[in-house]
């Protein structure tokens, strides 16, 4: 079957896709987006996390046909993401992002030599400052998982933290410096409002 | 001797940013926060193949028939290959003992042993392709644990034994036995006031690295073929997949791909023969990916363990003895069982001073999952065991569980147990009176003004209790791990280092075939490059087989090792700069010719701190590359009656204290907080250490209250490969983890380093279990806790 969905603010347009693949599947081999990972393809490990329609679900557990007509932001596109809702007016990204604004900005290429070219978003930067990747296998899931958790609350307490990235598993890190990662970016976020 | 804090001399590279003791940021951080860095599971190429690997349904069975046709005759389906098409007469393959195949030979010994292979389109057709192969098994009888296993009438896992372990074993279905016998040990019980004893079980504990295993295997023109593939050691696999596919190693190559973590499951090989088989047989590229389900079949495990143990100690808290035997379980193939074996004997006593000992460890060949190195690797087991003995010895004796350990913990100077002097500091007293000292976290955290805040009770968000029947406990653990490949073995390390000018730069070039999984090799070798060589830009070459053996990413070695690498090779290095400064530039100034020369911030000084010239100069039109070999002090084989020997080439320390709240009535563990403090000798790179350390910690947690594969008695079959069954710890299962590091020099060492990644994984289980002991008053002898055991209900 085909499908059509908007991937990173660009629309895309998947050919061959059997019914029984996920959208984590088109991402990674159809699409040329292996950011999202595959470490349990069961729902268990929130290392494929996306946003759908803006919402953080597990990309495993998506049949790729329900994405028809629908907006995906993956962490590849993240950052542009991320800038494109503090142009939109709300500086701490408390705002939430309207369906509207998910579907009207589009993801600038990077190279993929050298990584040039893109800016990185404030979650991004703060997980490499405060040490939060070893293997990084996580790391994109708990990324965008972190960037939803600080759009909806700009100033999470630790509790707050820790229940929404609840669903990413780290085996790496014991998760102290991805708390000290979401803190670091909560606390610029607030200083630079 | 070296004091509390005092680092190593440096003298060469102090003034150079970004050199060791800084916290410099990661080289690969940027592409792992923006999903472009990749991993052995992202390879792609055009027109590749998926190859998936059919695996057995029982545990013990001899093989009758394999019918492929139905399964060859799909579409889409490339090639199936079994044991027959193996190309060469060698089969087998395996770290030390070759007694794996590579594809079941007539007889399957595990639940999940790779019976065929097919290659295929598309992943799904692969995997369908793969269950429309028929295999007629007749099962045999399970051989599960001791008593099935030295039976007098036991089934052999493996007839025919002809391995270097066979002639020694008391049973052929032990891999390996390592008795440790020092002083008198029925000797010195007759002076013991006090006696205590215990039985131990240790579960299986599975390595959960996130990025499954995986790798693209492509054919090449000259007929060999090149494997992308996530493992720790490059040419460890090099050296068994190239007999097996009939290839000179030359024709084999391989670059390391981005590793989603390792801790000991990719010691061994998994994918790795079977992508390059199916590759060369069908002339395309070849993929594998693991799912889950499969990954927890497709490496080896933590070996679970038995272990029996008696101490003795004087009234005044003095130990006078210690016996155990440790029982470990290999599964069906060795693996790493024999190190495992010597490293859990070797450590059996813990960081404790104790002149009489009677020790044996032994590992079994069974039925069950093969099981082999992880993290801690032998000594994670014997101290849970030894750190529940002193608990219970300071119960028996009225004494503080802390100052028991303190008056006997061994220090600089002490004999082990294998005859051989601890030679650097082992400041294990005082890493447990700075874990003590430590603040405790307050009563009651999770009373607020709305109530209770259930996520910081036992149960959490399941909203099981508001605080009633929740008891706290403490508790406190030490340990001991060696570092570094042990018992003789030859573990060398190749770093090949070049120097040149790019953009009117000087810029150096480390090339090493050291796998970094995720602990951040890469980060310090840039780090040791900019001290050693006065040089801001560091490139870290792509790990692969074009360089020399940088031994395994294990045993907390690869900063030692493959970091003394980098360090020797970069010295030549510097002194063939100066030999070309002198040569070019030596009739400016006479300093050339007298002075100490140091490379500093991309300038030759001298020890003066006289500027001479610009790096970039003396290598104008010149490139100096160099690659050499390092190696760490020698060590021996421990004897095979006595153990003794100067085994281990140094040692790692590290003490917890846990805090954790029980709910009684449900049985229901919430670890407040974890505090560590540890022994690193020098953090080369301090934010590492920390990440380390927490990282190692949480490990310790998870086969503490949750982690355990479980397998079937009766049928010796897995039941939980999942990670919907088989828990890890969440954010929300982990509590803060507050670390003290101590840096005292080990002189014997690189910049004094002492390897520490696998140290803080011993110490965190048993502190665990002595928390919930503390808060319960109930024995455990059992890791992981399960709430049944807390409840009474098991």
């Amino acid at each position: 079957m085909r499908v059509n969905f908007t991937v990173n603010g660009r629309p895309q347009e998947a050919d061959d896709v059997w019914e029984g693949e996920s959208l984590l599947y088109v991402l990674r081999e159809r699409m040329g987006l292996p950011g999202s990972k595959n470490a349990c393809e069961q729902g268990e490990c929130g290392s494929c996390t996306v946003r759908l329609d803006g919402v953080p679900v597990c990309s495993c557990l998506v049949a790729a046909g329900q994405v028809e007509g629908r907006d995906v932001v993956t962490v590849e596109g993240l950052a542009d993401f991320a800038k494109q809702r503090a142009e939109s007016g709300c500086a701490t990204g408390a705002c939430g992002t309207t369906l509207q604004d998910a579907q009207q900005w589009r993801a600038k290429g990077t190279d993929s030599q050298t990584g040039e070219g893109g800016e990185l978003s404030p979650i991004q930067q703060a997980f490499i400052d405060a040490g939060a990747v070893q293997c990084g296998f996580c790391t994109p899931g708990l990324l965008v998982a972190s960037d939803e958790l600080l759009e909806r609350n700009p100033n999470p307490t630790d509790a707050d933290i820790r229940e929404a990235l609840s669903g990413n598993l780290c085996r790496c890190t014991g998760y102290e410096k991805i708390m000290d990662a979401v803190r670091l970016a909560a606390a610029r976020q607030s200083e630079a409002v | 001797m070296p004091t509390n804090g005092a680092p190593t001399k440096i003298t060469q590279g102090s003034q150079t940013k970004g050199g060791i003791g800084e916290s410099t940021l990661r080289p690969d951080g940027t592409l792992k926060v923006t999903g472009e860095f990749a991993y052995s599971s992202d390879m792609w190429h055009e027109d590749m193949l998926w190859g998936q690997i059919l695996r057995s349904t029982v545990a013990h069975a001899e093989i009758v028939s394999i019918d492929t046709s139905e399964a060859l005759a799909m579409p889409g389906v490339y090639a199936i290959m079994t044991y027959d098409d193996l190309p060469t007469e060698v089969k087998n393959y395996g770290l030390e003992i070759q007694d794996t195949p590579v594809l079941a030979h007539g007889k399957v010994r595990h639940h999940g042993e790779p019976v065929a292979i097919v290659a295929a389109d598309h992943p799904e057709t692969a995997r369908r392709a793969a269950a429309k192969i028929k295999v007629d098994y007749r099962e045999l009888p399970v051989i599960t644990d001791e008593a099935s296993a030295t039976a007098p009438d036991a089934i052999l896992v493996h007839e025919g034994r002809d391995d270097h372990h066979s002639g020694h074993v008391p049973h052929p279905n032990i891999v390996h036995r390592q008795p440790i016998v020092r002083g008198n040990a029925d000797e010195a019980a007759k002076r013991a006031d006090v006696i205590v004893r215990g039985e131990y079980t240790f579960g299986m504990q599975d390595q959960a690295f996130l990025g499954p295993e995986s790798g693209l295997a492509v054919p090449e023109e000259d007929g060999g073929v090149h494997l992308y593939v996530a493992t720790q050691w490059l040419h460890s696999d090099l050296r068994q997949i190239a007999p097996v596919l009939g290839l000179p190693e030359e024709k084999v190559r391989m670059t390391l791909a981005g590793v989603g973590g390792a801790f000991g499951g990719r010691e061994d090989l998994s994918m790795q023969i079977h992508a390059c088989l199916l590759a060369l047989r069908t002339g395309k590229p070849v993929k594998i990916v693991y799912n889950r389900f499969e990954s927890f079949f497709g490496h080896v495990h933590r070996h679970p363990a038995k272990l029996y143990y008696e101490h003795g100690a004087t009234r005044d808290g003095k130990l006078t003895h210690m016996k155990c035997k440790i029982v470990l379980d290999g599964g069906a193939y060795a693996s790493a069982s024999p190190a495992v074996v010597g490293n859990a004997s070797s450590l059996s006593v813990g960081p404790y001073v104790i002149d009489d000992v009677d020790i044996e460890a032994v590992a079994l060949y069974t039925n069950n999952p093969p099981c082999g190195a992880m993290r801690g690797f032998g000594a994670v087991q014997a101290c849970f065991a030894y750190e529940a003995q002193m608990d219970k010895l300071a119960k028996e004796l009225g004494m503080d569980p802390v100052e028991l350990r303190q008056l006997n913990a061994m220090e600089q100077g002490t004999i082990m147990p294998t005859g051989q002097p601890v030679d650097s500091p082992a400041p294990v007293a005082e890493l447990l009176r700075r874990v003590k000292a430590m603040p405790l976290p307050p009563e009651r955290q999770w009373e607020s003004s709305e109530g209770a805040d259930v996520r910081q009770l036992p149960g959490g968000l399941s909203n099981t209790t508001h605080g009633e029947g929740v008891v706290r406990g403490v508790g406190y653990a030490v340990g001991i791990k060696n570092v570094g490949f042990s018992e003789g073995f030859d573990d060398y390390s190749t770093a090949k280092v070049r120097m040149e000018v790019v953009g009117g730069e000087p810029v150096a070039t480390v090339h090493t075939a050291m796998a970094e999984v995720g602990q951040g090799g890469v980060t310090v070798h840039a780090q040791i490059a900019r001290t050693e060589l006065g040089v801001t830009q560091v490139t870290i070459h792509p790990a692969d087989t074009q360089v020399g053996s940088a031994g395994s990413t294990s045993a907390s070695r690869q900063t030692y090792v493959t970091g003394g690498a980098v360090k020797h090779t970069c010295e030549l290095v510097r002194e063939k700069v100066l030999e070309l400064g002198r040569r070019k530039f030596g009739s400016y100034h006479p300093a050339w010719a007298t002075a100490e020369l140091l490379l500093e911030g991309g300038k030759v000084v001298t020890d003066g701190g006289e500027v001479l010239g610009d790096l970039a100069d003396v290598l104008e039109g010149e490139t100096v590359e160099i690659e050499a070999e390092w190696r760490h002090r020698p060590t021996e084989a421990f004897d095979l009656h006595t153990g003794q020997g100067n085994g281990h080439v140094q040692y790692s320390f590290a003490a917890h204290r846990a805090v954790v709240e029980v709910d009684t009535e449900l049985g229901l563990v919430k670890v407040i907080e974890l505090a560590c403090a540890q022994d690193v000798g020098k953090a080369l790179n301090p934010l590492s250490v920390v990440g380390q350390i927490q990282g190692g910690t949480t490990q310790g947690l998870g086969v503490a209250v949750m982690e355990e594969i479980i397998v079937d008695p009766k049928t010796a079959k897995v039941r939980n490969p999942s990670f919907t069954d088989y828990l890890i710890p969440t954010i929300l299962d982990t509590p803060t983890i507050p670390v003290d590091v101590l840096e005292l020099a080990d002189d014997h060492a690189p910049y004094g380093l002492r390897g520490i990644g696998e140290a803080p994984t011993l110490s965190s289980t048993p502190a665990v279990l002595a928390a919930i002991r503390n808060a319960t008053g109930l024995e455990l002898s059992r890791t992981p806790v399960r709430p049944e055991h807390l409840t009474g209900t098991a």
